[in-house]
């Protein structure tokens, strides 16, 4: 397996006023492609500040950081733009979705911004991406009349259509009800089943369950990296739960 | 850079986006534009009617005026003052090749009675020459002769307003009318002209031979001025040259002294009359620029309130590989079409307001397309000038800081 994600000794020091608040003291990890990886830890231990660094939202205070053997600690402002656009697919808690533009509008957006035109055919791909998860006939709704599982079906959408190496997701379950929670895992796990490398962070321990590896952190320190035992499925996990409320299917 | 088509593209849904907003944005623009165009219009369709006018006035006239003199630093006064004479008009009328037509000017004024009816209006002793001079045309009977001017006969011919006020609808042609009690006979009407460029009627007048004003009404020696018409309008100075001269030799004014008399041209004065609007119209300019630039404020306000409220989508578009260039340009764009399309809305605007003005009321524009041209560049330049800082605002935002914006 090649490593997508090499990371050695990185910190991130805040500096909130007079006060130097270390949100990362010295992470190292390496990801594989292929991997399903749930980033587990309260709040404050640095798991958020941790994913915005592997998303190139953020740049680290020192370490080095090799996304498919680039080096990104050394880039410019405009090459991370680029790095974001071309190689990380990110999932935001809030959906974040352009307001009063349609499902297959936003789903374009990356490709927009996208300077090698790799893509022919965007409005194709952006729809491709939102069939793939499962909103092909809600293409042209906007994102208020949508639900909050289908916007975030429509975010992953977004975050897919660029062909990523790595798919982010930070809490993309933490605005939404248990069931639709289940269905958006199980997006992910379809396509971590087709070879998408996937990470996410969650503080939901039935959650990070759907993933292969548990990495769990606290003050900045990652203490504890395992894989997942009692692995669930989210298909049959959706099953039962038809099972048990068939009223309100 | 990204396609412009593309930036343009998501430029033009974000204003889609916020019709009342855009529209309200480049309402100042809209009436800055306008209020430049129609303003400008406005001076220039005011300078043109003077200009016509004052060239209806007379056909290449040239008007020779009396003029205090100085002499050896002195100046006569008042006696020098009236120094122009049926014999300068002579003068002129034999010495003169650049000129067409030459008439003495007596001018009086009083009551005239005829018909049961009486009317105060101004009398001018003319020649015939000023018939031509001024381009009156005759509704009714004829002008007076080289003939009634040597034996200053009794004879007039009456404006428009007087034949109204005198004789109603009856043609006046062979009555008889008192002219400060002396008897005159009506020989003429003269063709409605209207009123010239300051609102004065033309047509409150009365012609008589100018020896029979300067003798018989006024008993007086001197005329008030000559007028005159150069062979062609290209002459115009040449002649008031000659004009001078002969003037000069005939009053014996000696090398190095001034003229005791003043020539002035038609175009002169017309120069003269559309300085004043002229300047008028620089002056109503710039207060229209001034709004177009306050409209540029209200851009770069909107667009500094759009930047915040739109925070988060600048840090979506960020996260998903905007460069702040990108952002800079659609921003940028932003602010040229709200005040582009300003501009555009404000130049039909004008049209339309030029033409209600036109139809229905006596002012006239005239649209001058260097105008249109140059306001809609300049709403360009507001948008691009104001819409610069608002959109560097959005374009250094870091993308984390940006996303978690509220």
């Amino acid at each position: 397996m090649k490593p997508v994600i090499e990371i050695h000794e990185i910190k991130k020091t805040y500096h909130v006023g007079e006060i130097d608040v270390h949100a990362l003291r010295g992470i190292q990890l390496t990801v594989e492609e292929g991997e399903f990886i749930a980033i587990m830890g309260a709040s404050g231990s640095g798991k958020s500040t941790l994913m915005n660094l592997i998303g190139c939202l953020d740049e680290p205070t020192s370490g080095q950081y090799l996304l498919d053997g680039i080096d990104v600690s050394a880039l410019s402002k405009n090459e991370y733009a680029d790095i974001r656009n071309q190689k990380i697919g990110f999932v935001f808690q809030g959906f974040n979705l352009l307001p009063r533009t349609s499902a297959l509008e936003n789903v374009e957006l990356p490709l927009f911004y996208d300077r090698t035109r790799r893509i022919e055919n965007p409005q194709r791909a952006a729809g491709e991406a939102l069939n793939q998860v499962g909103l092909a006939d809600r293409m042209d709704h906007i994102p208020s009349q949508l639900s909050g599982g289908q916007q975030q079906r429509v975010a992953i959408a977004r975050a897919l259509v660029n062909q990523p190496s790595i798919l982010l997701a930070d809490e993309p379950t933490g605005n939404l009800d248990s069931r639709t929670s289940v269905e958006v895992m199980s997006v992910f796990q379809a396509l971590n089943q087709l070879g998408m490398t996937i990470l996410i962070v969650t503080h939901e321990d039935d959650i990070s369950r759907y993933g292969r590896r548990i990495i769990r952190m606290r003050d900045g320190y990652i203490i504890g990296d395992v894989p997942v035992k009692n692995r669930l499925n989210a298909d049959s996990v959706l099953a039962s739960m038809k099972e048990e409320e068939p009223c309100c299917s | 850079m990204l396609q412009l088509t593309n930036l343009f593209k998501a430029s033009y849904k974000s204003i889609l986006k916020n019709r009342m907003r855009s529209l309200l944005t480049s309402l100042g623009i809209i009436i800055g534009v306008s209020a430049v165009i129609v303003m400008v219009g406005v001076g220039s369709g005011s300078q043109k009617r003077i200009a016509q006018e004052i060239n209806a006035l007379g056909d290449n006239m040239l008007i020779v005026f009396p003029s205090f003199s100085m002499r050896g630093g002195v100046n006569r006064g008042a006696g020098s003052f009236n120094r122009l004479t049926m014999k300068d008009a002579e003068a002129i009328r034999e010495g003169a090749v650049l000129l067409k037509y030459v008439s003495a000017v007596v001018m009086s004024g009083g009551q005239v009675i005829g018909n049961g009816n009486n009317w105060s209006t101004s009398i001018q002793g003319v020649d015939p020459e000023y018939q031509h001079i001024r381009m009156w045309e005759l509704v009714s009977g004829a002008f007076f002769s080289e003939r009634d001017v040597r034996s200053r006969k009794k004879v007039a011919v009456l404006g428009q307003t007087v034949v109204e006020n005198l004789f109603g609808n009856t043609d006046p042609v062979g009555q008889k009318i008192r002219i400060r009690n002396t008897p005159f006979k009506v020989i003429g009407v003269l063709k409605e002209k209207g009123q010239d460029a300051r609102g004065q009627d033309q047509d409150d007048i009365i012609l008589a031979p100018s020896t029979t004003v300067l003798v018989r009404l006024k008993g007086d020696r001197f005329i008030n001025m000559i007028n005159a018409s150069a062979v062609t309008l290209d002459k115009i100075e040449k002649a008031q040259e000659e004009v001078s001269e002969i003037l000069r030799r005939e009053h014996k004014i000696e090398y190095g002294e001034e003229d005791d008399f003043m020539v002035a041209n038609q175009t002169a004065i017309t120069e003269m009359a559309s300085e004043t609007s002229r300047i008028m119209t620089k002056l109503l300019a710039a207060v229209a620029a001034v709004s177009l630039i306050v409209g540029g404020i209200g851009i770069m306000n909107i667009m500094l309130v759009s930047v915040t409220e739109r925070t988060r989508e600048i840090g979506i578009r960020m996260s998903v590989g905007a460069r702040g260039s990108d952002i800079l340009t659609q921003f940028l764009l932003e602010a040229v079409v709200l005040s582009l399309s300003g501009g555009i809305i404000g130049i039909l605007l004008s049209m339309g307001i030029a033409f209600i003005l036109n139809t229905w009321s006596d002012i006239r524009t005239v649209i001058e397309p260097m105008v249109v041209l140059l306001s809609f560049t300049f709403s360009g330049a507001v948008g691009v000038f104001f819409g610069f800082y608002p959109a560097r605002k959005a374009a250094r935002l870091n993308p984390i800081d940006a996303l978690r914006h509220e």
